[in-house]
């Protein structure tokens, strides 16, 4: 009963977004193709393709939706693109081989893991100023930020740990040891808890930000896929916290999981060596990047279902959606 | 000023290390000095083989021990010819050290195993792929990170029938070495369903260490002519001449083993599931590039380090029993995790196909299915297996 009333409310509300829907931009960074897919939101169609530095890995925008921040790594620098003419504005400092970062919620600065040289470099976008490099683990990557700003997580793919630094002081106040190759971490809206998956362990590990506890580690088994497969990247989670989406790498699977119980209630077949995700801010839907299938999944989050698959360039790594 | 701040803020780093004392960790490495390069030798071996590779994980332990209150040390032993290694292997435990990375022969392994047994030492064999160290002749106080021959030739024989290229024509050299490639590869071809169309011992001599100028036996020219084959596997682990045979077949026939297309722990081009940061990690600290040793004592040294922060201890006999439990996970840039069986002590590992320039594939091919792991298509399994623990 509580399931039909809340599947009622769901596509209540499906219908009412429906009717509110806007047309977002996705930029999708193809690691191989060295270029950037522009998609457009409502028609789910690729708009441009935009040819960028090497490598092109992370990428995030501006909190006005007017620049695009990407790790093209093997050139050492982030660029700053302009929305408006998808031309590179400048190019900030970044310290060596660039490959994942978060902005603050204020917009600034932008906490850079610099993978090769186990630092987060913490950079002011606006002055283009390194403000403080912070000691972390070996093979920094994942990049996670509190919604208030003040608590920053980086996992290290080597040390197996993700970092709590503290923003306002670049301290690491504490390291929670995690499953092999911490790849992302991703904290909820309301600061509840901070996800971390691990590609090599296979699992995604739940921890309570404030106490550094850990609440749940979150296995999965896929039928008909081996569990060397598994191997989770990306993590996204409703505003509300009440449902979370894994990226499960060479399984091509996305799991959903329930925020409040912390149990995988489904499973999602999606492309090829499925890795980074994205929603639409109005959590309409989901794009999940396929990177050795050439292409981006489209999800529509209220019913949970895969809508589309857009052909992009050749290895799609990460995906950010416009804010408005 | 940004300077300073800089300066300030790394100082501040390192005061969030543990302020108890750590927990300080001694690894040794024994190596024999680099033998003078062969008659004529493109790619002589490096000087600091295996310890470059032991040097780098152990920085990477000290980053992460930063974390979780442990240091790290490497004690190095180079042997001079003549030099005693269990001597060596003796002097490092009792200066501290509780794990050696050992990249010796069989035989000096063996020596050094056993001179050490009943003492807290675990020894790691970071070079001798023999099978015999894996089955009769294996130890308890040994853990083995090169894949062995039998799962050298089970992985390259795996993608060989993958192709269907099921007819091969063995060509072994006069080492004793050759001789267990060559029975390796002759196993692997029977377990995998190839078939042995025909088997040539090379005679000709070190053709491929040869100049330019120097005679060319026109027998070499012909040693191929009459027989119907698929592809020649040839057993040359000196590289004597298994790269003389590569467009001198008397058919236009592609070369495997252990020249031409080789499966191998680690290659320079292997750049997939993050490989590229060990790499380059790699070249900015040894200033060439890594091989399958220098892979082999960093995934040692790294598994002591994994083990150690798992576990909270640096007791040989609680990491010894942590690595052959299912829960250790070592990623090791292979795309899965890692670990030890527990029959034996060998590493679990994929194994890469390669030419001189690039990856191929990557063994266990698809399809080559097991009730344990996948992993366990390539070598000799539990059943099989004449190691006997205790």
């Amino acid at each position: 009963m509580p399931y039909i009333v809340k599947a009622v409310l769901l596509g209540l509300a499906t219908t009412l977004l429906a009717g509110t829907a806007q047309a977002y931009t996705v930029y999708v960074s193809n690691e191989k193709g060295n270029s950037i897919t522009v998609i457009d939101s409502e028609t789910q169609t690729v708009k441009q393709t935009v040819p960028t530095g090497r490598r092109p890995r992370g990428i995030t925008i501006s909190n006005d939706g007017k620049s695009l921040y990407l790790c093209a790594s093997d050139d050492d620098g982030v660029e700053v693109i302009d929305t408006a003419t998808m031309k590179v504005a400048r190019t900030l400092q970044s310290g060596p081989d660039p490959e994942l970062f978060i902005l603050h919620p204020s917009g600034n600065p932008l906490y850079i893991a610099n993978e090769d040289d186990a630092l987060v470099t913490v950079v002011d976008v606006q002055q283009n100023k390194v403000l403080a490099t912070v000691p972390v683990g070996v093979e920094p990557e994942g990049m996670g930020i509190s919604p208030d700003g003040k608590m920053l997580v980086n996992t290290s793919e080597t040390t197996n740990m993700a970092h709590f630094i503290d923003t306002s002081s670049f301290q690491v106040i504490d390291s929670v040891l995690v499953d092999s190759r911490p790849r992302f971490a991703e904290f909820n809206k309301d600061n509840s808890k901070v996800w971390v998956s691990a590609e090599v362990g296979g699992t995604v590990t739940v921890i309570e930000p404030a106490t550094r506890k850990i609440l749940k580690r979150i296995e999965f088994q896929v039928p008909g896929v081996t569990a060397e497969t598994i191997q989770p990247v990306g993590v996204r989670v409703t505003k509300d916290g009440k449902t979370a989406f894994v990226a499960l790498g060479p399984a091509n699977r996305i799991a959903v999981i329930n925020g409040e119980t912390l149990e995988v209630e489904k499973y999602l077949l999606v492309g090829q060596r499925v890795w980074q995700l994205a929603f639409t801010p109005d959590e309409k839907y989901l794009y999940a990047t396929n990177g050795n299938s050439n292409d981006v999944s489209v999800i529509d989050v209220a019913s949970q279902k895969v809508i589309k698959t857009i052909p992009v360039g050749e290895a799609p790594w990460g995906v950010v959606v416009s804010p408005n | 000023m940004a300077a300073l701040l800089l300066a300030f803020v790394s100082v501040l780093g390192c005061d969030t290390a543990r302020a108890a004392e750590p927990l300080e960790i001694h690894i040794g490495v024994i190596t024999h000095k680099a033998p003078p390069p062969a008659l004529y030798e493109l790619d002589p071996t490096p000087e600091d083989e295996a310890a470059a590779g032991a040097g780098l994980a152990i920085d990477d332990n000290n980053t992460t021990g930063r974390f979780s209150g442990q240091r790290y040390v490497l004690d190095q032993a180079v042997l001079d010819k003549g030099q005693s290694p269990v001597e060596a292997a003796v002097k490092l435990a009792d200066g501290g050290a509780k794990y050696l990375v050992v990249a010796l022969p069989a035989d000096e392994l063996l020596a050094v195993a056993d001179a050490l047994k009943g003492r807290p030492v675990l020894v790691f064999n970071a070079a001798a792929q023999d099978d015999r160290l894996r089955g009769a002749d294996c130890r308890a106080n040994v853990f083995h990170v090169p894949p062995s021959r039998a799962m050298v030739t089970d992985a390259l024989v795996q993608y060989l029938a993958t192709k269907r290229w099921m007819k091969l024509f063995l060509t072994y050299g006069p080492t004793e070495a050759d001789k267990l490639y060559a029975d390796a590869l002759r196993q692997s071809a029977k377990k995998f369903g190839l078939t042995l169309a025909a088997e040539k011992a090379w005679t000709f001599g070190p053709l491929a260490r040869a100049r330019s100028d120097s005679i060319t036996q026109s027998d070499a020219l012909v040693f191929s002519r009459g027989t119907d084959y698929d592809i020649m596997v040839v057993a040359d682990e000196e590289a004597d001449f298994g790269d003389y045979l590569a467009y001198r077949t008397w058919d236009p026939k592609v070369i495997a083993g252990t020249q031409g297309l080789i499966a191998a722990s680690w290659h320079r081009a292997q750049d997939a599931w993050g490989s590229a940061q060990l790499q380059s990690r790699f070249f900015k600290r040894a200033k060439r590039t890594m091989r399958p040793i220098d892979y082999q004592a960093w995934v040692a040294v790294r598994a002591v380090g994994e083990a150690a922060t798992r576990t909270k201890s640096a007791d040989p006999a609680t990491i010894s029993t942590f690595l052959v439990d299912p829960k250790f996970q070592l990623a090791a840039f292979k795309g899965v995790p890692v670990n030890f069986r527990g029959w034996d002590h060998q590493l679990r590992q994929p194994v890469l196909i390669a030419q001189p320039m690039a990856i191929v594939s990557v063994s266990p091919q698809p399809g080559y299915l097991h009730q344990r792991s996948v992993l366990d298509t390539l070598g000799v399994d539990q059943p099989e297996s004449q190691c006997h623990l205790p």
